[in-house]
């Protein structure tokens, strides 16, 4: 059974078709990529799986379980982690507890019990610093643990990012375009981050435009042109076929063959 | 910069503490002082600048820590005042029959009112039960709408909720019109502890204040260096964020605005035992903004220095000092810190720090692009 289903979802903005009844699965332990040129309606997919917005029609199983309708935060609860676009880290904290926060939905402690510094309580939180320690060594940035936020470059807030979105414990992690913006080499440990993040067993639906990376990365890769479907396969076959090749550089066919 | 995973963990444990400390030193020093200069009797609005404090504190909490504006803290703080005020002075003797086992588990008791004759009457720790419910009920109503969205919505639903409190409250007759509720009993909080405004007791009483507050601020310091003030932290900075990474942002949000409604609330019920009464002002609009001005004074997020700073202004205000520009002080004052220092004055380097802070992100979005 597949880990993701995604069956004929769509959405529309208005008169626009951003999602256009698009099927997908998704495999365990597979690393998939989801491409297309710009407003092919990636983010809206992505938005539609994590519960940012809901279909219009269609559905999202994960694990078996319909999701679609859920509030993020239950999604989330239910082992499927994100990240944003442009890292959306805490800005008021420090980079240790931006990743602490990623333990919220696996641990318990309320008002009462954080009030009064009950011993569960404070086990709890032991054991959430050592996990959001964990996790930032896995990215390789403990030694940033007591910085702010805000202090980090922009490719230090997306590792920060990811560890927060590991912190949760996630069957499926959807990174949604984690090169943007990255230097040459930040995108180099950046692949082997996540070939690392699908070893620790953590299946893996990345949009991204690099494409070295999505054919380098990739099991199986997703293309999106105005809201469909238009190919799926291995990175081979998508670079090789016909009608990605013509929505990516817009010529007919034969001339990219000849040529 | 020092790392929390390196340093000693004595000094990191102990560092915290150090403003309840000070807390705890500074009512007995302030206690000194007063009896020195001969101006013991200043305690009265001492203690009633610390239960207004309690307000505040939780109104800094909501706002520095959720990033939500109420309006109505003033309401909630009468309604938990008026609530305990009326079932402590309202007779229930006409309905002794029906009600006489309330009186056998001690929720009802006979007492004597001001003139002498003999009345029914709900006991004080009853009516705080009693008005801590009405609080968080009237909260869930307002709040429970209000939280589901995203943005200002609770700042208008507290400000409307605010005005119709303080409409009905003077309209009402039950509940003494424009002169309020008198004749309020004290309330023997604990054997040997009596809230009550007899210069007797005026010296225990700003004793008693300053333990709810100092108890208060220890309690809320404790959420907030845990899972829920990140939490909250987390929601404030981004909401969208937060629900991605599984906080219930609806629920949080609800949760901490009735925490903060049954603090205001608490203290209403305190501070009309203390004072014998309580009137309709209490639940004006100017009073909300008051608490407002106040929690943006102290910083918001810094609920030590809010209760520090609320205290300082409330005495003077109470002590006269700011005459007939009594409102228009707390007013100047919200003007010119969201104008000036939006973050809250008094912080060390805080305006440097800031402008650090808006170039190193204004860089980091060039790189970025």
């Amino acid at each position: 059974m597949a880990l993701l289903e995604a069956r004929d979802l769509r959405k529309c903005f208005g008169g626009l078709v951003a999602v256009d009844g698009v099927s997908f699965d998704v495999e365990p332990g597979q690393i998939k990529s989801l491409i297309g040129p710009n407003g092919a309606g990636k983010t809206t997919l992505f938005n539609l799986v994590t519960g940012l917005l809901r279909p219009d029609r269609g559905s999202v199983r994960f694990q078996g379980t319909p999701v679609s309708g859920w509030k993020p935060h239950r999604i989330a609860r239910a082992g499927l982690s994100r990240t944003f676009q442009n890292p959306s880290l805490f800005h008021r904290m420090n980079v240790l507890e931006n990743v602490m926060v990623g333990r919220h939905c696996r641990t318990r402690s309320e008002f009462w019990g954080c009030a009064l510094r009950l011993p569960g309580q404070r086990r709890e939180e032991h054991r959430v610093r050592e996990a959001a320690v964990q996790e930032l060594n896995f990215v390789g940035l403990a030694h940033l643990a007591a910085f702010p936020a805000s202090a980090l470059t922009f490719g230090q807030r997306r590792m920060v990012e990811l560890a927060r979105a590991l912190a949760t414990e996630p069957q499926m992690l959807l990174l949604d375009e984690p090169a943007s913006g990255l230097n040459t080499s930040e995108k180099r440990e950046l692949g082997d981050l996540i070939r690392r993040i699908r070893n620790r067993g953590v299946t893996v639906l990345l949009v991204e435009h690099d494409m070295s990376m999505v054919m380098g990365l990739s099991d199986s890769v997703l293309v999106l042109h105005y809201g469909a479907r238009i190919a799926e396969g291995s990175p081979a076959d998508i670079q090789n076929d016909a009608r990605v090749v013509q929505v990516y550089l817009g010529g007919e066919p034969e001339h990219v063959a000849a040529g | 910069m020092s790392s929390p995973l390196t340093s000693s963990p004595v000094l990191t444990r102990l560092r915290p503490l150090l403003p309840a400390l000070g807390f705890a030193v500074a009512a007995p020093a302030l206690h000194l002082v007063m009896r020195l200069a001969g101006i013991e009797y200043c305690l009265t609005q001492l203690t009633m600048a610390i239960y207004y404090a309690i307000v505040v504190t939780g109104l800094g909490l909501l706002m520095g820590y959720a990033g939500q504006v109420s309006l109505g803290h003033g309401a909630f703080f009468a309604l938990g005042g008026y609530t305990s005020a009326v079932l402590t002075t309202h007779d229930f003797g006409k309905w002794q029959a029906s009600l006489g086992w309330l009186r056998d588990v001690h929720v009802l008791v006979a007492r004597q009112d001001l003139y002498g004759s003999q009345i029914l009457t709900v006991t004080p720790w009853a009516a705080c039960l009693a008005a801590l419910a009405v609080a968080v009920v009237a909260g869930c109503l307002i709040g429970y709408p209000a939280l589901r969205l995203r943005g200002h919505y609770l700042t208008m639903a507290t400000l409307g909720f605010g005005l119709i409190v303080a409409k009905l409250l003077v309209g009402t007759s039950f509940t003494g019109a424009a002169d309020g509720i008198n004749g309020v009993p004290e309330w023997r909080f604990l054997p040997g502890i009596i809230v009550s405004g007899k210069s007797a007791l005026r010296v225990e009483n700003f004793y008693l204040a300053s333990a709810l507050l100092l108890a208060v601020l220890l309690l809320l310091r404790n959420t907030v260096v845990s899972r829920v003030g990140r939490a909250l932290k987390a929601i404030h900075d981004g909401e969208k964020a937060a629900d991605a990474m599984g906080i219930d942002t609806a629920a949080y949000k609800l949760k901490v605005f009735l925490l903060s409604a049954a603090l205001a609330a608490t203290a209403g019920v305190f501070l009309t035992h203390y004072t014998a009464g309580i009137g309709p002002s209490e639940a004006g609009a100017l009073k909300s903004i008051r608490y407002v001005a106040l929690a943006a004074a102290g910083g918001m997020a810094n609920l030590w220095r809010v209760a520090a700073v609320s205290i300082a202004l409330n005495y003077c205000s109470l002590r006269g000092w700011f005459g007939s520009y009594d409102n228009a002080v707390f007013g100047a004052l919200l003007i010119l810190i969201i104008s000036l220092v939006p973050n809250g004055p008094l912080q060390p380097g805080g305006w440097l720090r800031r402008r650090f802070r808006a170039r190193s992100t204004s860089s980091s979005q060039h790189g970025a692009a």
